[in-house]
């Protein structure tokens, strides 16, 4: 079979945008249908967050009257940008079609887009609860979001390269050994993650109408399809940082450009099992542990932007020594 | 030639108001003939970048100096700021055409306002320091006066004196710099200056002075006090100019002399501008996102822009001094890239201030809300403005503000420790600059487009008429343009470096054309063509899923507001209280901010207080010390006014007595 070049990278990436989709709502589903067990509930199906998308699409939004257009735009925004940003991050191969449209300080970048459409749709309708979610999701992006650069450095350092999938490729030729740096930059990133996608103990994703919240507080003016669109692009979110942390971090197992579809099958199988242990390793650890006070938030943040700030530094430290 | 028409056109246009000012309708003329002439000064510039590589032949006019004719020339760097400076001033002068009908005191703007152009386009084309200098005074003098337009009131009266003392500063800095760059021939043109080279002493001097001087023009912190107050009390197209261009002119000043004029600039310099310009840029943001005056806080956005600016001259400096050319060319195209786009991207925020001032008559946060429904045009031109600059992909402030980074995330290739573990600490300032830029611009957008309106002034206003409308659509237009097409873009800035650097910046050569690839195919590279087209894909694939799969109902309700909706917008969140996590976490700190509630007694029916205070440390811990010193020394120097004419004989008398004593020593030599 003689192939045109970009069949390959065509055929996977289109296998990936519909695999990022497919996904993410059965990893959110198995986190919440695992923390319920560990709390004694029998708790829904890990497959529920198919059903509550469907409801909620057929559903009828409501709109309120000081609305402008950004808030109905901005589900859409919203979803597109978090589902793109699925797409670049390799999965199972880095032989994908987008790999080099984008490197991480797009990546990080594309998220913020998201989040500047959701903060600007939080305080659209002009209550105050939309404020208040708008407000500190922007903090927290404040944040996180040079915590996120600072690892794209030492990374960047490390292998030569911001692009994910060139990452991949030096970490699995073997290039890389055990070093301080990049257990910090796991350590920052997982701090991040965990902030991003507004969970514990930054934020509850099961709370409502709490003075804690954040990401719900911003969405809740929401209904319908609207409400449907947001949802789905915070699973996405969730299952892109688990995809992420696995990409940069343990990228065993993955495919590489010239691999045969077996070598895909691996990768998909890896992949999956990589979410699995991730999202186990999410429900334990949110179960054990307490919210935190909203002025926390910063040193929790402060800590991961040193953290990663550390991890490079700690490059010529090793390098001196 | 066509340069030479449209300056001198300039001139004339000022003339003309003087004399016809009285009239309403010569104002409306004379912005258009200063439209048609910053276009004519595009055109040129876009020529000279695309055909006539290398320097045009320099002009010598007869005035001046007797001994020193002026000389002009244009050469890349040059053209390449006639764009950044012309393409701005031709929307402001468009945008002017309809908005100056609205000024109070416009007799006081419209004659200056062609000189100011005039002034900016001299100090580009200017090819010695006698012309470079007296147009670059010409340039804050004009702007001055038109700081003052307003000047009833009295901070603004308060700006200019500020603004009046630091241009005095700043040229008191360059004029010894360029006596040091002109060496003791005194040969001032700027050909004679490149082939001069400076003594060990002087080198490292005339850096500093320049960085000083051009740095005070530009807003580097800390010599930044006078632009957030001079910037906002000029008429608005006057601001979007001072702020968007006049600052672009400070860092060709910067650029012209580090990298053209000076021989040889070492990487310490490089490595003491990063630091400056990371400073500036995380100070800027922070005072802009405290801000509560929608013009001050672009003020304070542009001191954040001119450091990210800054920080790519000194990675470009750094990389120049360690031999690694191809890097530096990387970091100059990302700084003037950087500087491109912020002058559209200020300019299009300033100018959509300037509409909702005539809109509404307000520029404070708290009493605006709701404009994106009432002027939907300049709201959807502001809203890609504010995400231009907060850096959002696909818009070009994420462009040059991704090869900033990837510029400096090969930082550490220079071999010195100092570069080593300085330039992480640069890295993460600058990243935290713009995650609070978006920040600054969601809370500016989110308080004063949406939401519900906090004035009948905000609730009354209408949007502005077609012209000014064009303008800023136009604008947003060249944000998403300038960001859609980055390797066009970065291949024409690399004709600019190439002369100063002496190698060219290599940008798409791996992966084709619509992939930007520094350094090469494997090291990060970015497609916003891709991006976008595979984006818009996906949105539509999204609206499509939904609106085939699901109910397309739609219904307009009250806000539910978790059930308790409430009719008095005062509860909405306002400017201050969307800024108050990060007044707690890091103003506490940087700024001292202070919040003070005083609840009354049960019982006692007073309202409760909320107080906040805040203290400025570079004004209080600079400027008004340094005040406090000048008007020390000035009370003593004070007591030589009120002498007795035997006192004064006899200070007379020492002086001759010193001044002989010196020339005796330097004959004894």
């Amino acid at each position: 079979m003689n192939h045109h070049p970009l069949f390959a990278p065509i055929l996977w990436q289109v296998l990936q945008i519909v695999l990022a989709l497919a996904t993410a709502p059965l990893v959110t589903g198995y986190v919440r249908w695992f923390k319920a067990r560990l709390n004694g509930r029998r708790g829904p199906s890990p497959f529920q967050p198919y059903r509550d998308l469907y409801r909620l699409t057929q559903k009828e939004a409501v709109i309120a009257h000081s609305a402008s257009w950004i808030f109905r735009a901005a589900p859409y925004v919203v979803f597109a940008s978090a589902w793109l940003a699925a797409c670049l991050i390799p999965t199972f191969t880095t032989n994908i079609f987008l790999a080099p449209a984008a490197d991480m300080i797009a990546l990080v970048a594309l998220l913020a887009v998201g989040r500047f459409w959701l903060a600007l749709a939080g305080m659209d309708v002009g209550t105050a609860f939309g404020g208040i979610g708008a407000s500190r999701e922007m903090l927290i992006a404040s944040l996180a979001e040079p915590a996120m650069l600072m690892i794209t450095f030492s990374l960047s350092l490390v292998s030569g390269t911001t692009q994910p999938a060139q990452i991949v490729a030096f970490v699995l030729g073997g290039n890389v050994g055990v070093e301080v740096s990049i257990g910090l930059a796991l350590a920052a990133m997982i701090m991040v993650a965990i902030a991003e996608n507004g969970r514990v103990p930054i934020d509850n994703p099961a709370t409502h109408l709490e003075l804690t919240m954040v990401h719900e507080a911003m969405v809740l003016e929401y209904s319908g399809r609207h409400l449907a669109m947001i949802e789905a692009a915070a699973m996405v979110k969730l299952t892109l940082y688990m995809a992420l942390i696995a990409c940069l971090f343990a990228p065993w197992g993955m495919a590489q450009p010239g691999a045969g579809p077996e070598g895909v099958l691996v990768g998909m199988g890896s992949f999956l099992g990589k979410l699995w242990m991730l999202a186990t390793a999410l429900a334990l650890f949110e179960t054990a542990i307490a919210k935190m006070r909203v002025f926390r938030y910063a040193d929790f943040l402060g800590g991961a932007l040193l953290l990663g700030l550390l991890a490079t530094i700690f490059l010529y430290v090793s390098e001196a020594v | 030639m066509l340069i030479v028409a449209a300056l001198s056109a300039l001139p004339l246009l000022s003339l003309l108001t003087i004399v016809w000012g009285r009239g309403g309708a010569v104002h409306g003329l004379v912005y258009a003939g200063c439209f048609l002439s910053s276009v004519a000064l595009v055109a040129a510039g876009l020529d000279h970048l695309g055909t006539q590589t290398g320097g045009a032949p320099t002009l010598v006019l007869p005035f001046g100096l007797p001994w020193l004719h002026a000389h002009f020339r244009v050469d890349n760097l040059s053209a390449l700021f006639l764009l950044i400076v012309n393409v701005p001033a031709a929307a402001a002068s468009a945008f002017a055409v309809g908005y100056s009908a609205h000024l109070a005191e416009r007799r006081r703007v419209t004659p200056f306002y062609p000189l100011f152009l005039f002034a900016m386009n001299a100090v580009l084309v200017g090819d010695d320091a006698f012309v470079f200098l007296v147009a670059w005074e010409f340039m804050s003098l004009t702007s001055w006066l038109m700081v003052l337009a307003d000047h009833r009131r009295d901070e603004n009266r308060k700006a200019a004196m500020v603004y009046l003392s630091m241009a005095v500063f700043g040229t008191f800095c360059l004029l010894p710099a360029f006596g040091l760059l002109a060496g003791g021939g005194g040969d001032y043109t700027f050909a004679s200056m490149r082939l001069h080279s400076l003594g060990p002493v002087a080198g490292p001097l005339v850096v500093l002075l320049v960085l000083m001087g051009a740095g005070s023009k530009a807003g580097l912190v800390p010599l930044h006090a006078w632009l957030p107050l001079a910037h906002p009390a000029a008429p608005s197209h006057v601001s979007a100019l001072m702020s968007g261009v006049m600052t672009k002119v400070a860092l060709y000043g910067l650029i012209r002399v580090l990298f053209d004029l000076h021989g040889h600039v070492g990487w310490q310099w490089g490595a003491a501008m990063m630091v400056v310009g990371g400073v500036s840029a995380v100070m800027g943001v922070l005072y802009a996102v405290m801000q509560d005056d929608l013009k001050t806080l672009l003020a304070y956005s542009t001191v954040e822009n001119v450091g990210i600016v800054v920080i790519g001259l000194g990675l470009a400096i750094a990389f120049k001094d360690d031999g690694e050319k191809s890097l530096a060319a990387l970091a100059l195209v990302a700084g003037l890239y950087h500087a491109l786009n912020h002058a559209v991207i200020k300019s299009l925020l300033f100018l959509g201030a300037g509409a909702v001032i005539t809109a509404t008559g307000e520029r404070s946060l708290g009493a605006l809300g709701g404009l994106l429904k009432r002027m939907p045009w300049t709201g959807a031109a502001f809203l890609v403005g504010a995400a231009a600059i907060s850096a959002l992909p696909p818009l070009n402030g994420f462009v040059s503000e991704w090869l900033v980074l990837q510029s400096l995330f090969k930082g550490p290739v220079v071999p010195h420790w100092a570069m080593k573990f300085g330039v992480p600490v640069v890295g993460a300032f600058l990243a935290l600059a713009a995650a609070l830029a978006a920040t600054c611009f969601v809370r500016a957008y989110g308080i004063a487009f949406l939401g519900r309106p906090r004035s009948a002034a905000a609730a009354e206003a209408g949007d502005v008429s077609a012209g000014m409308r064009w303008t800023l659509v136009a604008l947003a237009a060249l944000c998403v343009g300038l960001g859609a097409i980055p390797v066009t873009v970065t291949d024409a800035l690399s004709v600019v470096v190439q002369p100063l650097l002496g190698t060219s910046f290599a940008v798409s050569s791996d992966l084709g054309w619509p992939f930007l690839s520094p350094v090469s195919n494997t090291r990060g590279s970015y497609s916003g063509t891709v991006l976008v087209m595979v984006g818009l894909a996906l949105f539509g694939i999204a609206i499509a899923l939904v609106h085939r799969m699901g109910n397309n109902r739609m219904r307009a309700a009250d806000a539910w507001d978790c059930g308790t909706p409430e009719d008095n917008p005062a509860t909405q969140y306002t400017g201050q209280s969307f800024a108050q996590p990060l007044r707690r976490s890091i103003a506490a700190t940087v700024f001292q901010a202070r919040e003070t509630v005083v609840m009354p007694q049960p019982g006692d029916d007073s309202p409760a207080r909320h107080s906040l205070a805040m203290t400025d440390p570079i004004w209080n811990g600079l400027y008004l010390r340094l005040a406090w010193l000048i008007n020390l020394i000035a009370d003593q120097v004070n007591r030589l006014q009120f002498l007795t004419v035997r006192r004064y004989l006899l200070m007379m008398f020492c002086t001759l007595v010193f001044l002989l004593l010196v020339v005796a020593v330097r004959q004894q030599q």
